[in-house]
Order: C-alpha cells, then structure tokens, then sequence
C-alpha cells in the first residue's frame, strides 16, 4: 500500500455503470474481496433495458489513494462503461429507502407513530400491536430513525442500500 | 441469381467451424491443446486443417505456458485449446502466470451442453467462475450467433492496452449450432477502452524533471517490450540521447542491451548492487512499464526516499497502487517514450552527470555478482556464464524455471534483444519454462531455445519434453541440478535456523536416462573442464536434449535485498547473512 497511511479514512459512493451480463456483479463484487476493499452497501439493478445497463452504486470506505485505486480498479474490468464518484460530484443526489418493523402497544405505539411523522415515514402496514414503516432519505436519517426505534419495539430493518443520481437535466 | 459477397460470409457454419474461422482470420498459425468430449467438435473442424497447427501437449497447463512462451517470443497472441471440467481447471495456473506477467493468450474451453449446465453433469466445472480472477475477462458463450464476435473480442482484450489472459467458454451444443459467420473487422468490446497516447502537459512535466536531474535513472519493465520492438528502439535512443543510466525489472530484460554501458543490470531482490543503490540515491526516477513489485521495491518506506518519480504505465491503476509517483503518465510505452524523446530533442538540456557516473562506476567496483570460482565443483554462476559465452552469437532465446537458477540467468546471461527471454516473474511458476520452451520453438523451429532449469522445477512439467519429441521441437533443458530446492535451502539457512525442512529431494530420476525414455537426448557434466564440449555437444545435436549439469549443492544466490530491507541494505554474500532479516521480514515472502 502507498506509503501516506496517515491520511484519513473517507467514505464515497461510487456509480458503476455496466454492462448487464451474466457475472458482472460478480467481477465488481469479486475485485471487492480479492482486493480487500470494503464494501459498506449495494445495490444492482438494469437501468436501461434497450441497451443493457445496469447500475450498481456501492459505498465503500478507505484512504483517498485507496478510493482512487477503487476507482481505476473499477473502470479496468471490461465490462465496465463507467465509474462515477457521487461524493465528488457537487449534484449528486444519495436515496436510501428501508422498510421498519415496529412491534409495541400503549405508549410506545403511540410515540413511534408520533416519530415516524416527523421523519415522514409512511406507514405501509399496520395491525393492533406492529407498524411496518417505509422510509426515504439519505443513510443517515434512517439510521437515526432506526435509533429511536429502537426503544419503541424495532424488529426488522430492510434496506435498499444507496442509490444515486446527477441533479438537473443532463445524465452523470 | 447472383451470389455476392465471399462464400464464408454467405454459409452458416458450425460453431466449431467458427471458432476455427475465427482463429485463422485472427492470424491463428498455432495452437496447444488437449482433446475431450467437450470440444471434440473444435477437434472435428481441426482435423486435416492446414491453416493451423496444432500441438498435442502432455497436460493442458504445458498447453497454456506453450501459448505464453509463444506470446512473448513472437509478439502475438497464444492459443491454447482444452476441455471442460479437469482440462478448464489445469489451465487456471498458466491464467494467473499470464495475468501477473500481462502476456497475451487465448484459452478455448469445451463446456457441458447448456441444458447440463448446473446439473453437476459429467466433467462440469464453472470454469467462468473459476477464472473470472484468473484473467483479464472472460465469456460463456450460450449462443451461437455470439460466437463469432466473442471470439474476435477476446482477441482485441487479450493483446490490447495491458495485455492479458482471456478464456472463452464454449458450451458442447453451440459447438454443434449453426450461425452466419461474422469476421473480425470493427469488432471492439463496446465498454472498453485502453489507453493510447500520453497527454502532453504530463510529457512536458516528465521531460522538465528529466532536463534538471541531476541523479536520474530509467526503470523499465515487461511493459517496454510488451509495446513491441519499436517501442524498445525508442527507449534505446532516449536513453542514449539523455546519457541516463538504466536498469530494469526481471520482465523486462533484452528492451535495452545488456552490453550497453549504460545498462546497470537487472534491479530487485536479487539485482545488482549499482542498480539497487542507484534506485536508492536517485533524484529522478523514469518508471516506465513496470508495476513497483515487492521484489523490486524492498521496504517501502525505504524506496528511493529522496527522488521524484515519474510513472508511465498502460494500465491506469498500476500509477499510485504501491509507491506514490509525482507525475504518472497513461499511455501506450512506445507513444510515451516518443513523445519524451521529442520533448527532450526540443529542450536540448545538457546535464551534468558525471558525479553521478562516478557514483555508479564506484558501486560497480563492488563487482555484486562475483562468485568464488572453482576448478573441482562446477559451480551455478560459472554454468550460465558459460552457457552465455558459447551461445550469445546464436540469438538465444531463454526460458527458466524458478528457482536459484532462474535469478543465476537473469544475472548472468545478457540479453541484447527484446522477446528473447521468457520468465515467470510475477507468479513465479515452476515448471513454467520446458512448456514456454516447447511454446517458442513451435514459433521459431531453427532458433536455440534453452530452458534454464532447477532438478526440482523441471519435475513438474517434465512430461512436456514428449511434446518437443514428438514435434521434432529441438528444445535444450539446461538442468542446474543442485538436488536442492536451491532457493528454499537459502532461506532456510537465511530464515530458519538451517533447518532445512523437505527442500532436499532424496530421490532424483537419472536425467540422462529420463531423456532418453522419451526419446531425447541426455548429456551430463560434472566437472568445469567438461562443461564447455558437453554445452557445445548440446548446441550440436537437432534433437531436444536433456542436460544433467551437476553443480556446487549449496551455493547461495546473492546479492540479496533480505525481506522487509531497503535498497541500501542489500548484502553481497554468506558472511552478512546471519541476522540480516529481522521478524517483520520474516513475515514477508
Ligand atoms: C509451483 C510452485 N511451487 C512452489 C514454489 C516455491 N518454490 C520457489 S523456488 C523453489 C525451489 C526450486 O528448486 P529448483 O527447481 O531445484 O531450483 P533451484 O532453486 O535449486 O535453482 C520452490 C519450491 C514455486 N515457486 N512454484
Ligand atoms: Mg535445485
């Protein structure tokens, strides 16, 4: 490893564009683990059928020589179209969308109810004792969403992981 | 009715007939492999082919460092062709050799019919799978309509920007389907995009640090002659032209003559002590197609602390990935070099480097390669000099094994010319170099090819020499047969005590007689008097040879950088060994 190890350790999401082909998930994903690079989330779907794109957006952390190595990595896979670095783009937009399991009655119900307002979560089912919120936003607010449930009765998370997107009209 | 257009593109073929089409509009002379039911149609379609030769290997990881040792030799890409399951899985080693050491080859497998595939069906393997870390890419080819194409991609990915390993997959009933043949002009991967020619300011940058050096030197690697023999004419004229010394990776060696006084031998572990301390005390490193390898860097905290570095590399993530660099330049080598060249012509600097020349001359006094000669022991150095000697004037080509020996030749032979040394540098594969022997006289039937080989080594791919008899391959196995695994015995001794566990083979096949088992020719020397007629006797006969050279059993390979060193650390023989690599280096391999 280069030399500056005292650099700070950052945290980036990365665009990667690709080709939708048998195994492409596997070569971003394997580079991750043979290199040992962190992989903090994921998330993989076709974007454009026409053309057979599909986008995987990853947040990983390390030191700022190690993220460019991420990066070149990254874009030396053939597969590969594109790698966009979101953090370092003054409009990227970053969305996390989770889905929260709520189980509690009385007083409890009532304050998770009153929380998931001011994060305006949407309740997407509920019975007698459980709520399941869905909740849109950047990684952080549903982190700090799932904290305060915690005391209130959470039972499950599940998570898209980030996605992202360029601000305005023009494609990232 | 008028039929327009050639006959190839008009009819459909067989996918085994494409995949064979394909070869040939690729330039396809040579091929190694090894038949099985998964690719018994690609064998059909071979049958009686004259555009293509095809050589029946011993076991397909023969097959694949044939096509690497062809691919370096020539320039071109290798071809390898091998069967699913077992044939997939023992080609895997020379994927990763070529992958290390960036050569270009073509491995063809046989896949079970696709309806099989998951069922675990008779010699099933996910050889995708298998080798997605193993090359550069790769593809299963469900469909016969994308054969054509895949077959032609693969090519462009294998030899293009960094070169590399690529394995196409064919499954058993697309080689049975039909399609129109499509042939292989314009065909580019869409997503990929090697680098070409160097942005001028980095160039301009480059050539202002080298135009005020006043301790500067070239490191060059595999990556100068991989940019082809005008790209090594190039860095030959820049080198003379600027006065700089130079030096250069194991890969590398032949890009410049090695009997060029500005040459300063091979760096690393095992490099010279007037290269390593000239990396040392640089002020102005020029880097260019080589990777900062751990064998070459040592320590890194202790790489040339005080220099400047330039970069100029093909692949955008060698530049920064073990030694940040001030300028890094991603270009193709020879457009690089040119486009310094020009730089410097039109700054015309003179710099003063003759303290710096006396510097070196003084470092080259310590004569690092030195060894204590003997008139009773015929000793390792001695051997490859001598082979050197009664060789050089016929255009050698050389592989080795690994091992002692391997770092012997490198130290020892001279290469004056690009594509005539073929090594596993960066996998460091033993039994690589009989196969890549085999692979380069395929390519070129009348040239000296010479594998340098350890006793223990040449074990491992030895069946290979079946190959070059039955090919009529006249391929000279040069055994340095210490009877030790010489370089695990060194560290060892260095490392562990002298407990010199299971590095001594206790029993060896008699060499001689081996050779002639398999229809070769055996010659022995044990005794310095006898080595030069026995190496002339070699050189002599038309007939692949087995040469038993019985040398010094214990000999160490120095000078040494220990594990975890710095290139100023490096020691010149036994009597600094004790102590000389702590715990941390320990730990390193
Ligand atoms: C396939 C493989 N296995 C193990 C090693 C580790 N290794 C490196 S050198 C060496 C000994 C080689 O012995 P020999 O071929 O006799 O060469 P010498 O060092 O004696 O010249 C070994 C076992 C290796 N490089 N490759
Ligand atoms: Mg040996």
């Amino acid at each position: 490893m280069p030399q500056r190890t005292h650099d700070p350790v950052e945290t980036r999401t990365l665009a990667v564009l690709v080709n939708n082909e048998p195994g492409v998930l596997a070569r971003v994903v394997g580079l991750f683990s043979a290199r040992g690079y962190n992989i903090e989330s994921l998330t993989v779907a076709e974007t454009d059928k026409a053309v057979g794109a599909s986008r995987i957006t990853i947040v990983t952390t390390g030191q700022p020589v190690i993220l460019d190595q991420i990066k070149a990595q990254l874009d030396r896979i053939v597969s590969v179209r594109r790698v966009i670095d979101v953090t370092l783009d003054p409009a990227g937009v970053q969305r996390e969308l989770a889905l929260i399991k709520v189980r509690s009655t009385g007083q409890d119900r009532i304050e998770a109810l009153r929380v998931s307002e001011i994060f305006r979560a949407k309740v997407i089912d509920t019975t007698l004792q459980s709520f399941i919120f869905e909740l849109t936003g950047a990684s952080e607010k549903i982190d700090a969403f799932c904290e305060l449930m915690r005391p209130l009765g959470l039972v499950e998370v599940s998570r898209t992981g980030v996605l992202s997107i360029h601000r305005g009209p023009e494609s990232s | 009715m008028d039929v327009v257009g050639s006959p190839i593109l008009a009819s459909t073929l067989s996918g085994a007939e494409i995949v064979v089409q394909a070869l040939k509009d690729q330039g396809v002379q040579h091929i190694f492999g090894y038949p099985g039911g998964a690719v018994l149609p690609i064998y059909d379609a071979l049958f009686a082919e004259p555009a293509i030769q095809h050589v029946l290997v011993r076991h397909e990881q023969g097959a694949g460092h044939m096509a690497e040792g062809y691919a370096r030799a020539t320039g071109k890409v290798g071809v390898a062709l091998v069967t699913s399951g077992p044939g997939a899985t023992n080609i895997v080693t020379p994927l990763v050799d070529a992958l290390m050491d960036s050569v270009p080859i073509v491995v063809i497998s046989g896949q079970v019919p696709t309806h099989l595939i998951g069922s675990d069906a008779f010699q099933e393997a996910d050889t995708v799978g298998i080798t997605r870390s193993a090359t550069k890419h790769n593809w299963l080819v469900k469909n016969v309509e994308d054969l054509a194409r895949v077959i032609h991609e693969a090519f462009y990915v294998a030899r293009s920007g960094r070169p590399g390993p690529v394995l196409v997959d064919i499954p058993k009933d697309v080689q049975f389907a039909k399609a129109a043949y499509v042939g292989p002009k314009g065909l580019r991967p869409k997503t990929y995009h090697p680098a070409g020619s160097p942005d001028p300011a980095k160039i301009a940058e480059a050539a202002t640090l080298m135009a005020r050096a006043q301790r500067p030197v070239f490191y060059t690697g595999g990556g100068v002659v991989n940019a082809g023999p005008e790209a090594c004419q190039t860095l030959r004229a820049l080198v003379r032209e600027t006065g700089f010394p130079i030096t250069s990776t194991l890969m590398g060696l032949g890009a410049f003559p090695a009997s060029d006084p500005q040459w300063l031998g091979m760096l690393g572990m095992h490099g010279s002590w007037e290269a390593n301390h000239a990396m040392h005390d640089c002020d102005v490193m020029i880097c260019v197609g080589a990777r900062f390898d751990d064998r070459v860097t040592g320590r890194l905290d202790g790489f040339s602390p005080g220099s400047k570095k330039i970069h100029i590399d093909v692949d955008p993530s060698s530049l920064n990935k073990n030694v940040l660099v001030d300028v890094g330049v991603v270009a193709d080598a020879g457009l690089a070099l040119e486009a310094l060249l020009n730089a410097w012509r039109a700054r015309k600097p003179k710099p003063a480097l003759k303290p710096w020349w006396d510097q070196i001359d003084a470092w080259r006094a310590k004569r690092s390669f030195a060894y204590r000669p003997s008139d009773t022991v015929i000793k390792p150095q001695y051997a490859v000099e001598r082979l050197f000697a009664l060789t050089k004037d016929k255009d050698p080509y050389i592989t080795t094994e690994v091992g002692q020996h391997q770092m012997w030749a490198a130290q020892f032979f001279g290469f004056d010319k690009p594509n005539r040394w073929m090594t596993s540098g960066g996998l460091g594969t033993m039994g690589y170099g009989l196969p890549a022997a085999v692979g380069v006289q395929a390519a070129f039937p009348d040239a000296l090819v010479i594998d340098i080989a350890g006793e223990a080594s040449i074990q491992m791919m030895m069946q290979e020499i079946s190959t070059a008899v039955q090919y009529r391959l006249p391929v000279k196995v040069f055994i340095l047969n210490n009877e030790w695994m010489g370089m695990v015995r060194q560290w060892q001794q260095l490392l562990h005590g002298e407990r010199y566990s299971h590095s001594y083979s206790e029993a060896l096949p008699d060499f001689v007689k081996l050779a002639e088992a398999y229809g070769a020719v055996g010659l022995r020397a044990d005794k310095p008097a006898d080595l030069d007629d026995a190496i002339k006797e070699m050189i002599a006969v038309d007939r692949p040879v087995i040469f038993d050279c019985r040398v010094a059993k214990t000999e160490n390979c120095f000078p040494m950088i220990p594990s975890g060193k710095a290139h100023n650390e490096m020691i010149l023989g036994d009597e600094e060994t004790r102590g000389a690599i702590d715990e941390e280096g320990k730990m390193l391999v």
